[in-house]
């Protein structure tokens, strides 16, 4: 097993290495001059080449990659083009709010679809089976923004039970923050839910057809006892790991939600930095999404491994 | 063996759910191409007696803050979805075949060390998060948010390509005819690439529907469609301001977008049903 990790830290190398080059040559995708496109057609040229003299951008490309490489070393994504914060205290505010929408959207996700996935398995080809495919697919079909809409309109404008926006820190106001939280987590964990059904159906069902099921069956069990006892903890394995695979597009929607209900978190950072021009916060978020993945994917292989020691971890990460 | 088109097209039609996804792309295409005579009104013109108005006889789906007649925008607006769906794709399979069937065939340092860490590289990256910073440094509109898509999806086609070109290329027929001494596009154009097709197709016409979503997303955020071309994700972004005043706004365009997605997937998923055999189901 040891081995194996090695493996996969020393693969990890030239892939963060790769990461790191894309998201410097950011930057330098902007059509023109980088200066003069984000300071506007009004900036004096003199004003372009201060602006360029302080990000270094009037350097050689390989000395501006070294020096920003060394800087992200030491933890420094540098400064926001709108008021001067340090990135990475930017990034580490928004990060809360994000982790808390992520966890619950993954809770949510995990406590409606395995057993929504148990009862399409145990009862492939009939009408329920059917049901819970189509609504998966339906589920995966339904855009967030306009879910999000939807939800606003009825429980907030129209019932007036749940708030549109207005987060607050859960350690501050617990009740008022979970309030907030509700339709966001619901609207992040949709996408969620309908891949992990997807997920545990077709898991357990090659569970089922295993051997050892027969020969469980074959001594007499429950059907339940079967497959509750015996073939959905195997069938888990792979879902409960692909589940933490799912982050990139969790952080993804998390992009959409947090525009939709104005939460103070990662995603809106990003589209913030956008609108504001501010491509050195656009730079050290994508940069940290990334990285995220990156872990969380290391993270789970291990775990893979762990819980499951006949897996042989596939070449090159999983995303 | 492939069976014949005719046998296959009545089995794709015995699956009912995806006969209504095809019937459903077939109207959204209908739709997209003769939108100018489908559409009651020019969705451009701008009405200042009529804001925001709910739905009438005269504007079966009402009108924007500008008065534009929101069913003549939803009409025009399927031409944006189809042509972000159809063009991200085929950018990322023009990038993902050629790379795939490279990086498969030649293996080696190629293989493993260039185009295999670059595609786990890029895919690190969440997809949206990449569109999202593609389409904001090339500057926001429609041309570069599906360049954006395309860009992030192509990992994806590159990886499928490869591991169908493993797999091919060990079977016995192809072995056979390497030893016979047929040349590599021979073995490629003639072997591999035909095997290949199914998957692509299947991973294809699911792709469609993300890229779909995405431009979708993008113009939501602002990003892709710019006004005044009307867009479902940018006829949201609007709406959005006018939620308790005028909530009818919000309704259509995101049900457009929902049954179109959910027609391609479910078209996507019947696809699958009939051409991979292992996914067949068992009777």
């Amino acid at each position: 097993m040891w081995t194996q990790l090695l493996r996969r830290v020393m693969l990890a190398i030239p892939v963060l290495f790769l990461v790191s080059i894309m998201v410097f040559s950011l930057i330098h995708l902007i059509p023109g001059d980088p200066g003069r496109t984000i300071l506007g057609p009004e900036a004096t040229p003199e004003a372009v080449r201060a602006f360029d003299h302080r990000l270094g951008l009037d350097r050689p490309l390989p000395e501006q990659y070294l020096r920003w490489l060394l800087q992200v070393l030491h933890g420094d994504l540098g400064r926001s083009l709108v008021d001067g914060t340090p990135v990475s205290l930017l990034i580490a505010q928004r990060l809360p709010p994000t982790a808390e929408l992520a966890v619950g959207a993954l809770l949510l996700a995990i406590l409606l679809a395995v057993p929504a996935g148990i009862l399409g398995a145990t009862r492939q080809g009939t009408w329920s089976d059917a049901a819970g495919t189509f609504l998966s697919l339906a589920g995966l079909s339904l855009p967030q923004f306009w879910l999000g809409l939807l939800l606003i309109l009825y429980f907030a404008v129209r019932l007036h039970w749940l708030p549109a926006s207005g987060y607050v820190p859960f350690l501050e106001e617990p009740l008022q923050n979970l309030k907030t939280m509700l339709l966001p987590i619901v609207v992040t964990g949709l996408r969620e839910t309908a891949v992990t059904m997807r997920m545990m159906r077709s898991s357990l069902l090659d569970v089922l057809g295993q051997d050892y099921v027969r020969t469980a069956r074959a001594k007499g069990l429950t059907p339940s006892a079967v497959v509750l006892r015996h073939a959905a903890r195997n069938a888990l394995i792979p879902v409960l790991t692909t589940s933490g695979l799912q982050l990139a597009g969790l952080l993804g929607g998390l992009v959409i939600t947090e525009t939709i209900f104005v939460i103070p978190g990662f995603g809106r950072l990003i589209v913030d930095s956008i609108l504001n021009r501010d491509f050195v916060t656009l730079q050290g978020a994508v940069l940290v999404s990334a990285l995220l993945v990156i872990a969380v994917n290391f993270l789970v292989d291990v775990l893979y491994t762990v819980l499951d020691p006949r897996i042989q971890p596939a070449r090159g990460l999983r995303a | 063996m492939m069976e014949r088109p005719a046998a296959l097209a009545r089995r794709f039609a015995r699956n009912r759910l995806a006969a209504f996804g095809a019937v459903v792309v077939f109207l959204l295409i209908v739709t997209a191409l003769f939108a100018p005579w489908l559409a009651p009104r020019d969705p451009y013109a701008q009405d200042y007696q009529a804001l925001l108005r709910p739905p009438s006889p005269a504007h079966p789906l009402g009108t924007d803050e500008l008065g534009r007649d929101e069913l003549s925008r939803l009409i025009y607006g399927a031409r944006i979805s189809l042509e972000a769906g159809i063009v991200s794709v085929g950018l990322a399979v023009a990038v993902g075949l050629p790379l795939g069937l490279f990086s498969g065939f030649v293996g080696g340092f190629w293989d493993e060390a260039v185009i295999g860490r670059l595609t786990d590289a890029m895919l690190a990256f969440p997809s949206l998060i990449l569109a999202l910073a593609i389409a904001a440094v090339l500057g926001p509109n429609l041309v570069n948010a599906m360049t954006a898509i395309g860009i992030s999806m192509a990992p994806a086609y590159i990886r499928l390509i490869r591991g169908q070109v493993l797999a091919e290329r060990e079977r016995e027929y192809v072995e056979a005819s390497r030893a016979l001494g047929a040349s590599v596009s021979r073995q490629i154009f003639r072997h591999i690439l035909p095997n290949v097709l199914s998957p692509l197709l299947v991973q294809a016409s699911l792709g469609v529907a993300s890229a779909v979503i995405a431009e979708a997303s993008l113009s939501y955020l602002g990003l892709g469609t710019q006004p005044p071309t009307p867009s479902w994700g940018s006829m949201l972004r609007t709406a959005q301001g006018y939620l308790t005043t005028a909530p009818w706004l919000s309704y259509y365009p995101g049900l457009a977008i929902f049954v179109v997605v959910l027609a391609i997937n479910l078209v996507g998923d019947g696809l699958r049903d009939l051409l991979d055999p292992r996914q067949r189901r068992r009777v």
